[in-house]
């Protein structure tokens, strides 16, 4: 580990804290429909959507309404994603001439894109035409993000309303959310990575003769745009098969620092908007705080696994940290931070290949994303995700002052702790669930790089990623298989609505109860105290279930490397 | 049922029946009602077949299996035989209770008069009846008196020897069966059939066989099962796993590792938490009438208090004697004293002491001034004394006054001067003073002699000693605390300030009481209070625990959701204390339990894939001797803990009067660091020990 690289990581870090309160600010006054900067060019615009949609800002619906509508939006997107991509052949804005792609892997590419998922099963220079990369992953990374936000500001509303039916409207949250937060930051975004050497074209792969006389065919397309929404909307889905590590994609360390930045951006600030709209930003804060030393830990030893570097090589007599599967152009600390980052966020774009990381090197992200992606997580996702440990934290700990759990001022019953258990219940499900079936079915085994604990680490990260709802890849798996398409398409729905419709009931409850006043008898959840509890209870209920996967995979790797085994 | 010392957890006439019940409670109807044990007894029955068949067909290391199996039903029968203890301590207590309840004849009154009566059992009564009880008789079953006065016996149910009244009308008119007519007789309308009277009632609350899940008790049940859930997952995939390296793992390792990883020292003890908590409650000699209501006690923001005999003593007492101006305070004392010899009230007895106390007025015989008292009326308002050539009044200020002026008048024939001495100046004088007394809460009463006024007694409401301190720690605890009096608001005020009451409610009536409770809820708190009388029933119905005073009417015993045996007001306090006690202690056993995790996974994980995985020895911190030892060690420990924690339940986490914020910060680092840390100790010195003696 140098000074270097810490001095960039803390860059990061302060630009983030930095970001936190004036962006919290500004989304908070966009969902509670108050006045921004924006407004007089954007009102106009979404009253004539409103109008057009048949609703109003004035409608409210109950938790219930708010899923059905969310649920009715999420399958119709999946739908014409699914369409676009099997007829893209006979679709214009198509240059190369791509035919259409084969079920299995539309299904599961429509699923990832709609979950916010964004794995990708696919090269997309190589499979997915232009009017599927623009009019369907495009938008999809927009209101996929945006629905992830929605349900965030419902269940804070949840939690703010005292003896109310409601918890707001989908249609009104999903157009502002799209309207004022997403899509200005994403038209300066572009032009900025334009202006750095991004591609945004809708002309042909270019055909280049290399210096050596070889032809090569050179991969453009609209790649700015995509790019923007692909880091601010925490999707994650690379316009180009490596990703972030695509020099096209990413070409230096200014655009790195600006997709890190924009990462984290949202999903920090909405903790404040949580704490403004509760009436004590401190309380945002004090979950910023948990998410912040979680992330911190996981930079620390990812940064120190692969600085370390890898002693069988070292006994070679190469010395130096691990650059097996990194840009130099961005080096290890830039690597693991950036691992770290876009597993935390949910967000799945990469700029190395975390299959090369070092055994705790790659366990780091693959943790990030056991413990549901609450570590700053996707956009909304991960507030929400965070708020529903919050519950088992206050339920589990809160009995201890003698009084029935509350958060909030709002009392954690047995409708809560179900909906939360429930949510967390559903990972291990899917992450552990599909891997043990694949660890022992031959076709599954089939498609694994490596041998022995790392090629379990392998098939683990992928439903890891999946059911996340991340969509980075550990490499090293073929994905694009019958057996890969369907479950990690299922398990990426089952972590994406098994946990949203889980938190939009605690919502419709909470929102329902009455709200406690505070007093001295009340669990308080703003400080240092309540930040080490909820660390705690993370790790241990939504980390501790993964340690014997995690044994069997990167730890036994990690340390047989140790003792100069391989496998 | 009196307030002796509950039976220690040795006691051997409770840990015999215990064993047996712990054997009993094996049924799977039983177990089925919660979810974590009866997910043990499943798997535990699942690996003794699998032990069976392996001893039919001569598996590999039977001696392991067998030990690991024993420990898994003890773990079983160790939470068992928690919930027999607790309910053990009860069926101590239900058992004296049932000797009261003994079969009796009940005088059945018919006729239209009700001259005539005939006996039938007791149990044949129904609801409606009305019956005769004569001194000496048992009480049949609850009911009211509707006709005549009597003293009775309620040690049976309170413990309390001495007598208590009971009489038609007003709020001492419940009677309940199982009690004792000493003197004269009643006619009692029956309230409650056979089978359900309060005795009744009493004994199934005890016994814990009415008992319901408490709704925190509920949610906590559901996070037990999400977690078991969640560790089913975490082990039923482990087999594939260690598939795919190329090695298995025996059963009965996977099922150890199961039963420690989920959270059983909770599920274990939870229902002897809950049923320890409401046995705390009787032996303060208070009912509840569900966990619910001991759950809500925790929760209370507001506690509503009855000035009279909570915050005050009952009565009020001279504190001081004011005279007028050109009175001396010994004349004054002196008049006041020779008014009230015969005044028994407890105002009046004060009056005599203070009179000899502080001003030196040696007490008087009554039958050698050849005196008539006049006693008091609600027509006069004055009481006093008439003597030879002089009279003596003292009462509220208002007749007082009007006393003086009606002799003034009568006597201005007579053309003596008295009538000029109560100069508008001294009626000036002694209202100053008597406002004085008012506004700082106290009643005066004005002393006037042969027309002439000589001042005022301060009557004083006495606040109880220590209570103040008590509120203090209240309002640490974030407890609201109301005063209720009929005062004017101004007493009330002075006394409110007095006794540190966050807020009172002046000139209260049964109305305006429901409308705080109300007003209050309405914003979110749960609200306590106590009361005894019919016109308290609405308001003990709308708080969310109502403490019915055992001498109530039946009314107010029905409306509330506790009953103080004691008819003691100032246990709202303590019974606040208890609910959180209860749930301080379900709070601080979940976290051990699953902070205890951390250290079973380090002892069991490294041993289960030792075959196949030799470097996950690394992660054998705690450096248990051989994988069966480890995995061994892990589950004796994970069964005994529940043993070594039964007294903890059983006696509640100690709670202290401060803030929640304290409060945690205490209970987290003693169950919460405390529950990472012992069973990484608990398990090596096990393992030590088993090793020692070659059990592993």
């Amino acid at each position: 580990m140098t000074v270097n690289g810490w001095m960039q990581i803390l860059v990061f870090c302060s630009i983030i804290i930095l970001l936190v309160k004036p962006l919290g600010g500004y989304m908070t006054r966009v969902f509670n429909g108050d006045r921004t900067l924006l407004s007089p060019v954007l009102v106009p615009v979404e009253r004539a959507l409103f109008r057009m949609a048949g609703t109003s800002e004035r409608e409210e619906q109950r938790w219930t309404t708010y899923s059905a509508s969310l649920l009715v939006f999420s399958l119709a997107g999946f739908l014409v994603l699914y369409c676009l991509q099997r007829f893209q052949g006979a679709l214009p804005f198509n240059p190369a001439a791509m035919g259409g792609t084969e079920p299995g892997l539309a299904f599961n590419t429509a699923i990832s894109f709609v979950t916010n998922t964004n794995w990708q099963n696919y090269g997309g220079e190589s499979t997915m035409s232009y009017l599927v990369q623009m009019a369907g992953f495009t938008v999809q990374n927009f209101v996929s993000a945006a629905t992830g936000i929605a349900i965030a500001i419902a269940l804070i509303r949840g939690f703010t309303r005292a003896s109310g039916k409601s918890i707001g409207n989908f249609w009104v949250d999903l157009t502002r959310c799209t309207l004022y937060i997403l899509l200005p930051p994403c038209i300066i975004l572009t032009l900025v990575y334009v202006y750095l050497g991004v591609p945004q074209t809708l002309g042909t792969y270019v055909d280049a003769t290399t210096l050596e006389g070889a032809r090569q065919t050179i991969a453009l397309g609209p790649v700015a745009s995509q790019l923007a929404i692909k880091m601010l909307g925490t999707n994650g889905g690379g316009f180009f098969n490596v990703n972030s590590a695509h020099p096209f994609e990413n070409p230096d360390a200014v655009s790195n620092l600006i997709q890190m930045v924009t990462i984290f951006a949202i999903g920090a600030a909405l903790t404040n908007v949580f704490g403004r709209m509760a009436g004590n930003q401190r309380q945002g804060w004090a979950i910023f705080a948990a998410m912040g030393i979680l992330f911190l830990a996981g930079v620390t030893a990812c940064y120190w696994a692969e600085a370390a570097g890898n002693p069988l090589v070292h006994a070679l007599g190469v010395d130096g940290g691990n650059m097996e599967g990194k840009e130099t152009r961005f080096g290890i600390a830039l690597s693991a931070l950036f691992a770290v980052i876009t597993t935390a966020a949910s967000c799945g774009a990469v700029n190395a290949m975390h299959d090369s990381f070092m055994a705790l090197g790659g366990m780091i992200p693959l943790i990030n994303m056991m413990l549901g992606e609450v570590i700053i997580g996707g956009v909304g996702a991960g507030l929400y995700g965070m708020l529903l440990f919050v519950i088992i934290t206050v339920f589990v700990a809160g009995l201890m002052v003698g009084r029935t759990p509350e958060y909030l001022g709002k009392k954690i019953e047995a409708k809560e702790v179900k909906m939360a258990m429930l949510a967390v219940l559903v990972l291990p499900l899917a992450m552990l669930g599909f891997t043990a079936i694949s660890t022992i079915l031959p076709t599954a085994v089939a498609s694994v790089a490596n041998a022995g604990p790392h090629g379990f680490s392998e098939i683990l990260y992928a439903y890891t990623s999946a059911a996340a709802n991340n969509g980075s890849a550990f490499g090293g798996l073929t994905g694009n298989t019958p057996w890969y398409n369907i479950t990690l398409g299922i398990s990426m729905w089952m972590g994406r609505f098994f946990v949203i419709i889980p938190a939009l009931a605690i919502a419709g409850s909470l929102a329902a109860k009455k709200t406690v006043p505070e007093s001295p008898g009340t669990f308080p959840t703003h400080g240092g105290l309540f930040v080490g509890l909820l660390i705690g209870v993370i790790l241990i209920v939504g980390g501790l279930t993964f340690f014997p996967a995690l044994a069997v995979g990167p730890i036994v790797e990690h340390l047989a490397i140790g003792l100069g085994q391989t496998f | 049922m009196s307030q002796s010392k509950s039976p220690s957890l040795m006691d051997s006439s409770i840990l015999a029946p215990a064993i047996a019940g712990a054997f009993k409670k094996l049924n799977p109807r039983t177990l089925a009602k919660n979810p974590v044990m009866f997910v043990v007894a499943v798997v535990s029955t699942l690996t003794t077949v699998l032990f069976i068949k392996d001893v039919a067909t001569g598996g590999p290391s039977l001696g392991f299996s067998f030990q690991i199996i024993i420990w898994l039903w003890f773990t079983v029968l160790f939470a068992n035989f928690a919930e027999a203890v607790a309910e053990g301590r009860g069926k101590a207590q239900a058992d004296s209770l049932r000797r009261a309840r003994t079969e009796t004849q009940a005088k059945l009154l018919s006729g239209e008069d009700r001259t005539t009566f005939r006996l039938v059992p007791g149990a044949s009564l129904k609801v409606g009846d009305i019956v005769l009880i004569e001194a000496g008789d048992i009480i049949p079953s609850d009911g009211e008196v509707i006709e005549g006065i009597a003293s009775v016996n309620e040690s049976a149910i309170t413990g309390e020897s001495a007598p208590v009244i009971r009489e038609s009308g007003g709020d001492r008119s419940a009677v309940t069966g199982g009690t004792q007519v000493l003197s004269d007789w009643l006619w009692v309308r029956i309230t409650s059939a056979a089978g359900s009277t309060f005795i009744d009632r009493m004994i199934a609350l005890v016994e814990g066989a009415e008992r319901k899940k408490t709704p925190n008790e509920i949610a906590l049940n559901i996070l037990l099962a999400g977690m078991t859930l969640i560790f089913v997952l975490a082990t039923a995939t482990i087999p594939s796993f260690a598939a795919y390296a190329g090695g298995s793992i025996p059963v009965v390792v996977l099922v150890a590792l199961f039963v420690t990883l989920i959270p059983t020292t909770i599920g274990a003890l939870l229902s002897a938490i809950g049923i320890a908590g409401m046995n705390r409650l009787i032996q303060f000699n208070v009912l509840a009438m569900s966990g619910r209501a001991v759950e809500a006690a925790g929760d209370v923001d507001t506690l509503l208090l009855d000035k009279t005999g909570t915050i005050t003593f009952g009565n009020r007492q001279a504190a001081e004697f004011l005279p007028v101006k050109g009175v001396t305070d010994e004349e004054l004392a002196d008049a006041a004293q020779l008014a009230s010899l015969a005044d028994e009230t407890p105002e009046g007895r004060s009056i005599v002491i203070l009179a000899q106390e502080r001003y030196g007025v040696a007490a008087r015989d009554t039958h050698g001034l050849d005196a008539t008292f006049v006693p008091f009326t609600a027509q006069s308002r004055m009481s006093g004394v008439d003597m030879v050539g002089s009279a003596i009044r003292k009462g509220a200020v208002d007749a007082v006054l009007a006393y003086v002026n009606r002799t003034a008048a009568a006597s201005g024939t007579s053309g003596t001067t008295l009538a000029t001495r109560a100069t508008a100046d001294v009626v000036r004088n002694l209202q100053g003073i008597a406002g004085q007394i008012a506004r700082g809460g106290g009643t005066p009463l004005a002393v006037a002699r042969d027309g002439d006024l000589l001042g005022v007694i301060y009557l004083k409401d006495v606040v109880k000693g220590g209570i103040r301190e008590r509120f203090a720690e209240l309002r640490r605890m974030g407890i609201r605390t109301v005063m209720i009096t009929g005062d004017n608001p101004l007493t009330a005020a002075a006394i409110a300030a007095e006794a540190g009451v966050d807020d009172f409610l002046a000139q209260a009536t049964p109305e305006n009481k429901l409308d705080l409770i109300r007003e209050e809820q309405s914003k979110g708190k749960l609200v306590a209070m106590c009361g005894d009388g019919t016109n308290d029933a609405p308001a003990l119905a709308q708080a969310d625990v109502g403490v019915a005073m055992n001498t109530g009417t039946v009314a107010a015993r029905e409306a509330g959701n506790m009953v103080d045996l004691d008819s003691d007001p100032t246990k709202l306090i303590e019974i606040v204390g208890i609910g959180k006690q209860l749930l301080m202690t379900r709070g601080a056993l979940t976290t051990f339990s699953i902070a205890n995790d951390i250290a079973k996974y380090f002892a069991i994980i490294p041993a289960m894939f030792l075959a196949f995985y030799p470097q996950l020895g690394a992660l054998n911190v705690m450096g248990l001797q051989t994988p069966q030892s480890a995995i061994l060690s892990a589950i004796i420990f994970n069964a005994l803990i529940i043993v070594a924690l039964i007294p903890l339940s059983l006696r509640g986490v100690k709670y202290r009067a401060v803030g929640a914020g304290a409060l945690l910060s205490r209970n987290l680092l003693i169950y919460g660091l405390g529950g990472v840390i012992v069973p990484f100790a608990g398990i090596k010195a096990i393992d030590v020990i088993i090793t020692s003696l070659g059990l592993a």
